[in-house]
């Protein structure tokens, strides 16, 4: 237990770093992940296919290729990325494949009739996709992006292997100088996790209740 | 892979197909000339050199068998639908085939569906505000003013806060006509607006619709409904295998068809 206490602002420090790299991966998944399904539902082949190749070339390779594509290779092509950095562009670009999915699963729920009734109204195609489809697709699709967040919470605990000083990093570096306190440890950085997951599933199911589309 | 990602490319945008060029002046002659318009989709030839016009503050009911093309010659009026071949002028202009031109040109032709297509998201008030903030650019106090007005017109003033799906299907249509009605159409399209309807409701609006070509709109309305085609329309117009048949006032059409798939026609919506 005093092992906890001992080391609280290390811990602390370590989940700060956590919840900063989750935020702004989740803000870069979040944006490149509609802006994919826009192009994915878009009247371009050519656009179409690049979206499609680029969601089903990401969601089959492991998190931890792309992360050391971010973190190996990209540095060699002269990008000056660090770690941190690195590991937000994995987490993100990851991430991004899998909400442009949720959404695009969300549009096709739209109804067509409600696109048409837009366009006969002179709204253009991308008027007719913020104010109509995305607008009610996102609503639908809290659910799953709340899953989808969870997921890339805990997904951050790979830049560890990165030396990005988050939670997991700084839980390895606490068992490594106090081998006794193993299952303090453990339990002390789970809980932290869990407190993390239960806030996002608390946001979500805030905005589940206030948001809902009656159909 | 990606076809129902398709279905949104289509629902959403206009695939490029050839218009004229016939240019005339805007405010005088016809509203709408259809000349030599052809469509096919795939192997089907749905709209068979259609040619018609449609004079400033008529009122055409368009009738005729399931399949015969009358959605599809109502939706290349706005171009919901391109055409393979032909012309189609609105006030003089040359349909655009794509870009602003052409979501100005919609916004200039109100369209009333059959099942209503309000935006689920949005309140009735905002669901009628929409197309005036976003596409003629007012201010919301003033879109709101006009919204309220109109909902007014159409009687559900105090359902204006309400979702779409708290609404009967009565009163969504009213919304629906009232939102048409919110861009200040030249034209206004009506696609089967009261087929969806339970029949306690289809009067609601045929006295909305009634109301309106009173005071002068100019309408395209496909319907069965005898009694709204009587009392409302100047020109009943036949269509059958995509072609148009007979064109000629209510009274006449009904009491004395000319051809012979508009008398079989009749006979069949006349005796169920
Ligand atoms: N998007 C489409 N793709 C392929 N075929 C279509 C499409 N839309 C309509 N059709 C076909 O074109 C023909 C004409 O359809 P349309 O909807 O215009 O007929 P309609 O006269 O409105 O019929 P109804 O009274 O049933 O509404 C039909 O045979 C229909 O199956
Ligand atoms: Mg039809």
């Amino acid at each position: 237990m005093d092992v906890l206490i001992d080391n609280l602002p290390a811990l602390l420090r370590g989940f700060r770093e956590t919840v900063e790299l989750s935020a702004i991966a989740a803000l870069v998944a979040l944006v490149l992940g509609t802006l994919l399904a826009a192009i994915r539902v878009s009247p371009v082949p050519t656009l179409r296919w690049a979206g499609t190749f680029y969601v089903n070339t990401i969601r089959n390779t492991p998190l931890t290729l792309v992360y050391a594509f971010m973190a190996f290779a990209v540095p060699r092509l002269d990008f000056q990325v660090g770690p941190f950095r690195a590991a937000v562009l994995a987490l993100g670009l990851y991430t991004a494949a899998f909400i442009c999915e949720a959404i695009r699963s969300g549009v096709n729920a739209v109804p067509v009739g409600q696109a048409e009734a837009a366009r006969a109204l002179g709204l253009t195609f991308t008027g007719t996709l913020r104010h109509v489809v995305l607008a009610q697709a996102f609503r639908s699709v809290i659910p799953p992006l709340g899953s989808i967040f969870i997921a890339l919470v805990k997904n951050s605990a790979i830049a560890e292997f990165f030396a990005v000083p988050e939670a997991t990093k700084v839980f390895d570096d606490l068992v490594r100088d106090n081998p006794d306190a193993l299952y303090w440890l453990f339990a002390g950085v789970a809980l932290g996790y869990v407190i993390l997951v239960l806030l996002i599933s608390a946001v979500f199911r805030f905005l589940e209740t206030r948001l809902v589309v009656l159909r | 892979m990606t076809v129902r990602g398709d279905r949104y490319g289509a629902a959403m945008t206009d695939a490029a197909a050839s218009t004229g060029t016939t240019r005339g002046a805007p405010g005088t002659g016809p509203l709408v000339v259809m000349s030599g318009v052809n469509k096919h989709f795939g192997p089907l030839h749905v709209l068979q050199d259609v040619s018609t016009t449609v004079d400033r503050g008529e009122v055409i009911v368009l009738i005729g068998p399931s399949g015969s093309g009358k959605s599809t010659l109502c939706r290349t009026i706005n171009r919901l639908e391109p055409i393979d071949s032909g012309t189609i002028t609105i006030d003089g202009q040359p349909q655009p085939q794509e870009g602003k031109a052409l979501a100005n040109l919609r916004a200039d032709v109100g369209m009333v569906f059959q099942s209503f297509n309000l935006f689920a998201h949005k309140t009735i008030l905002q669901n009628v505000t929409l197309g005036p903030i976003k596409v003629r650019g007012k201010s919301k106090g003033e879109a709101e003013q006009r919204a309220m007005q109109l909902l007014e017109r159409v009687g559900i003033a105090n359902q204006a806060g309400k979702l779409p799906a708290q609404l009967s299907g009565g009163q969504q249509q009213r919304a629906a006509i009232a939102r048409s009605l919110a861009m200040d159409p030249k034209l206004m399209l009506f696609d089967e607006p009261t087929s969806a309807l339970d029949p306690e409701m289809i009067n609601e609006v045929l006295d909305v619709m009634t109301s309106l070509a009173r005071d002068g709109m100019t309408m395209v309305v496909v319907t069965h409904e005898m009694g709204f085609a009587r009392r409302a329309a100047d020109r009943v117009v036949f269509m059958s295998d995509g072609k148009l048949v007979e064109q000629a006032t209510p009274e006449e059409f009904f009491t004395a068809p000319k051809s012979d798939r508009a008398k079989d026609f009749l006979s069949k919506i006349l005796t169920h």
